[in-house]
């Protein structure tokens, strides 16, 4: 029940946003997310953004686990 | 898709799983707490995958599988009276109650609708001015500021027919409780992962701290879920238990602080029943008194009658970790996801239904 998906934010009117999933748009609410930006990806919950993804974090987890699988 | 892709990658996968049957030597017993990771570790065969001395335990963190049948009762009873549409998530609709399901009561004449979200509930009171629209309010952290925010709107845009019935829980507490019974001997704790977008990592520091437990907050792909192993792996292998985020893309140590502020202004803690481990003090959400006018536990008067449990079902014991699946008699033959007896087969993320959807040999 807790799932969330990546979704791109494409435009953004007041607290709602148009976001886009693999090509399909939805509307997403971001009184959860305040700073979200167009161009951020969000987790999207049931309707509402519940947080903006790191991409910096993102590239470094997936570099920690390179190292990790090389270091085996 | 971008941000999920990049974590399924078979080849890497592989080699990290290398990583964990070298590193892993002590016998740990690793809890998942939230019912998402449960059906990605199936998903995936990762239980099979990992060494041997690695056991792998569901927890209670399905919001439809914990609700306790004097709740659903409750809610059943809402959607009887004359005027009420109810609103509700989609699996919740199909769990028994005591003497039957919001679906049953449904074909009874009740007027039950399922929504997405709690913007599609606030939409319908919108719509239905002269009904009482109650939104059946379950979830987690992860879900309980969507239903604050949708209170706030409703709140500016002044709709007075929208009501919720906060069944909302929180994760930390139930931990402690289950951490508490003492039934279940954890060498480490998966995190989850959207409850934790919300209420950051600092929550859990108490199981590291006071039950010397490992904790790893994960993400929902395979990937993440092996890496939140290999952290407990090395915390456990080293003794040295601690609270670290392997999904940082999507979780901050402090959370997202409007949203916990949101959810905060609308809510208070209170006590909440859980199926399986009863009222634990302190681990739910209640309507605060300023917005009471939105609580349909305060507006509305009912008689939901005794509660029964259903008969055999074991979802109580396997909530808390004691018993899986394999042990219940009805398992795959009274109770399929087709014909439910208990809530763990309902809800998609319910042990039952993972066990029944990816083989019993994953076990
Ligand atoms: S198999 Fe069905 S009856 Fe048995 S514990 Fe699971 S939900 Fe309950």
């Amino acid at each position: 029940m807790c799932l969330a998906i990546p979704a791109l934010i494409k435009s953004i009117d007041g607290q709602q946003a148009e976001v886009d999933i693999e090509g399909i748009t939805r509307d997403a609410s971001l009184q959860l997310t305040p700073d979200a930006k167009v161009g951020d990806y969000v987790l999207l919950h049931t309707g509402y953004a519940i947080g903006v993804i790191d991409p910096a974090e993102a590239e470094e987890t997936l570099k920690l686990l390179k190292e990790l699988s090389e270091a085996s | 898709m971008k941000f999920v892709e990049e974590y399924r990658d078979p080849e890497l996968g592989k080699k990290l799983l290398d990583m964990i049957h070298e590193r892993s030597r002590k016998p740990a017993r690793l809890m998942e707490f939230c019912g998402g990771h449960t059906v990605a570790i199936f998903k995936h065969g990762l239980r099979q995958l990992l060494p041997d001395n690695i056991e792998m335990l569901s927890g209670p963190g399905c919001p439809v599988c914990v609700t306790a049948s004097d709740d659903l009762d409750r809610a059943i009873a809402l959607g009887h009276l004359p005027d009420v549409i109810i609103t509700s998530f989609g699996d919740m609709v199909r769990v028994p109650g005591s003497r039957s399901s919001l679906q049953e009561a449904r074909s009874e004449g009740a007027d039950v609708r399922i929504v997405y979200s709690a913007q599609d509930a606030l939409a319908i009171a919108r719509d239905n001015p002269e009904k009482s629209v109650i939104f059946i309010g379950i979830g987690f952290e992860t879900t309980a500021p969507t239903i604050a925010a949708s209170i706030l709107q409703a709140e500016q845009e002044k709709i007075s027919n929208y009501y919720v019935l906060s069944l909302h829980k929180v994760c930390p507490p139930i931990m402690k409780a289950i951490l508490d019974l003492g039934e279940v001997n954890l060498g480490g704790i998966i995190c989850p992962g959207h409850v934790s977008a919300i209420i950051g990592s600092h929550p859990y520091q108490f199981i590291a701290d006071d039950y010397k437990i490992a904790c790893a907050v994960s993400g929902f792909e395979p990937l993440d879920i092996l890496l939140a192993v290999d952290r407990l792996i090395r915390q456990i292998e080293s003794g040295q238990p601690t609270v670290e985020i392997a999904y940082r893309r999507g979780v901050k140590p402090e959370g997202n602080v409007p949203a916990i502020r949101l959810m905060e202004t609308v809510f208070e803690i209170g006590e909440a029943n859980w199926r399986g481990i009863g009222v634990v003090p302190s681990s739910g959400l209640q309507v605060k008194s300023q917005y009471e006018k939105y609580d349909a536990a305060k507006n509305f008067k009912i008689d939901p009658g005794p509660t029964h449990e259903p008969e055999g079902c074991i979802c109580g014991s396997i909530l808390r970790g004691v018993s899986t699946p394999k042990d219940c008699g009805l398992f795959g033959g009274t109770c399929t996801p087709e014909h439910p007896v208990g809530p763990c087969m309902v809800s998609s993320e319910g042990s039952c239904a993972a066990y029944y959807h990816y083989g019993d040999n994953h076990g």
